[in-house]
């Protein structure tokens, strides 16, 4: 029996999953509340570790939708449980009837205007992850004129208890380091300084880029938090830190400030839990019924989870794990064919 | 004996298994946030004394942990219990209270 399965979020867990629903002979129906599919990854421009294009991937990820049912800028307005179906209203004023539900809905970007120490949208050359990348792709951005000295701040609004993210993003490290390279790249006469407390550089390949970042680019690592950022009377960034390496506060004058915003809890989560019963973390991350064995599966029956909406994750990780999902769905409807 | 002109200068090696950590201990029981930094250096450089005097609380913390503090502990007399450390620790510590408890344990 065909069933359906809908899939909330459009990004790369809840496209990839689309497909894979769709080749075990289920109806997959996807919704975006963005206008176009992507999710994040849509806003990147190269990825780490390699520098493979965000283009290429995103186009191979939606290559082949036929059989899948999507619509962009649209969003849940409510889910209701009946007997084994849930019952959802989309805000395009379509209700469809699921046999399951897949939440795919990733992540929000912390927003680095509550770090106000660190200046962004007070000063005017301060720029996060985000906005580089967008520049990356555009090659427009008013705050980026011709840097000579370039900082990157790590764990901005994550590791940090005062930001209420505990938690660390994961793929931060490796986009400061990636990020710095490419800005190196582009301005070759450019100093350029990392601010990490702890460089997490954990996936295959992750070091070479770290190594390369030092050897080939000459990028300079500095071990310590940056605890406050001013502007000089020629707007200037003078960055305030402890080198602690070397056991002594340290002070450097900047052109350009790019700052690591973090991974955070999508901020819709609560409305979501508590709409569907899905249980949340002291993080504000879904948690699954078992994050060892069972990762992909919520504690409300026939509801899934899947991607960046379980805590951070790379873009294979995710990938994984929406196949995961789907294979976990096509489980969930045998058992109960039987 | 002949005298070469050498003198014995004190190890300069960290000798945990030397260390007595009764005192760390103590402090832990009354303050277990002691051990919750991650030595990120934001007290260090933001503090107001640390422009004028050698003050640290980093490095203090981790001088109390490996037992080798003596030296380092006459750093705090020159705090000024601002409280600045307090408002940019991003594990939350309350740094303030937490020299206070310093201070009555090691006698400052
Ligand atoms: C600055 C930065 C750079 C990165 N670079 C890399 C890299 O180089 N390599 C790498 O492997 N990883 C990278 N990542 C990680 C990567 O972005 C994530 O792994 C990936 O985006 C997670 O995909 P996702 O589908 O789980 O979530 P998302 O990408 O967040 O997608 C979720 C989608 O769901 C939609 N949505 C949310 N709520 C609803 C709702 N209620 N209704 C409808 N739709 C909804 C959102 O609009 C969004 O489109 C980077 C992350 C950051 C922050
Ligand atoms: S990945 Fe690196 S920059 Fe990001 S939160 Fe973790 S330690 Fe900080
Ligand atoms: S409370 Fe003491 S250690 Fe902390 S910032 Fe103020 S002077 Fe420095
Ligand atoms: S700011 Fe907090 S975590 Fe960082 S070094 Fe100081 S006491 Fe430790």
């Amino acid at each position: 029996m065909k069933r359906n399965v809908l899939i909330i979020g459009g990004g790369p867990a809840g496209i990839e999953a689309a497909r894979r629903i769709r080749d075990y002979g289920h109806t997959p129906i996807l919704i975006e509340k963005e206008a176009r599919l992507g999710g994040h990854l849509a806003k990147w421009h190269k990825l780490f570790p390699d520098g493979e294009s965000t283009e290429e991937v995103l186009t191979a990820l939606t290559s082949d939708m036929e059989g899948i049912k999507w619509f962009t800028d649209t969003a849940i307005v409510s889910i209701n449980r009946l007997k084994h179906l849930y019952v959802a209203i989309f805000s395009n004023g379509i209700t469809v009837q699921a046999d399951a539900i897949l939440f795919a809905t990733g992540f929000s970007l912390f927003p680095a205007e509550k770090k106000e120490e660190y200046g962004y949208g007070i000063y005017n050359n301060v720029v996060t992850n985000a906005d580089l990348e967008h520049f990356f792709n555009t090659g427009n951005d008013p705050r980026i004129k011709d840097p000579k000295v370039i900082g990157f701040v790590h764990c901005v609004g994550s590791r940090d208890e005062k930001a209420g993210n505990r938690q660390c993003s994961k793929v931060c490290c490796a986009t400061a380091v990636k990020q710095a390279c490419e800005m190196k790249e582009r301005y070759p006469d450019a100093s350029i300084y990392c601010f990490y407390m702890d460089l997490r550089m954990f996936g295959r390949k992750y070091e070479d880029l770290y190594l390369n970042a030092q050897r080939k680019y000459g990028i300079f690592f500095v071990r310590g938090r940056v605890s406050e950022v001013s502007e000089d009377i020629e707007g200037r960034l003078v960055v305030k830190a402890e080198d602690t390496l070397a056991g002594k506060p340290l002070r450097i004058t900047m052109d350009l400030l790019v700052l690591m915003a973090g991974m955070s809890p999508c901020i819709e989560n609560p409305e979501i839990a508590s709409m569907t019963g899905i249980h949340m973390g002291e993080d504000g991350f879904f948690m699954p019924r078992d994050l060892m064995l069972r990762p992909v599966e919520s504690h409300s029956k026939g509801i899934f989870l899947a991607g960046a909406v379980t805590g951070p994750k790379t873009i294979p990780e995710t990938l994984n794990e929406a196949r995961a999902a789907a294979m976990a769905i096509d489980n969930y409807f045998k058992q109960k064919a039987e | 004996m002949i005298d070469f002109g050498y003198t014995l200068t004190p190890s300069s090696t960290i000798e945990i298994d030397d260390a007595d950590l009764s005192l760390f201990d103590q402090l832990c029981a009354l303050e277990p946030d002691a051990l919750k930094c991650m030595s990120c250096g934001s007290c260090a450089a933001s503090c107001t004394a640390g422009v004028f005097t050698d003050v640290n609380l980093r490095k203090v913390l981790l001088s109390l942990q490996r037992g080798c503090e003596k030296d380092l502990l006459f750093q705090l007399k020159s705090c000024m219990l601002c409280g600045k450390c307090y408002i940019v620790c991003p594990r939350g510590i309350n740094t303030r209270h937490l020299i206070l408890s310093i201070c009555k344990i090691y006698n400052i």
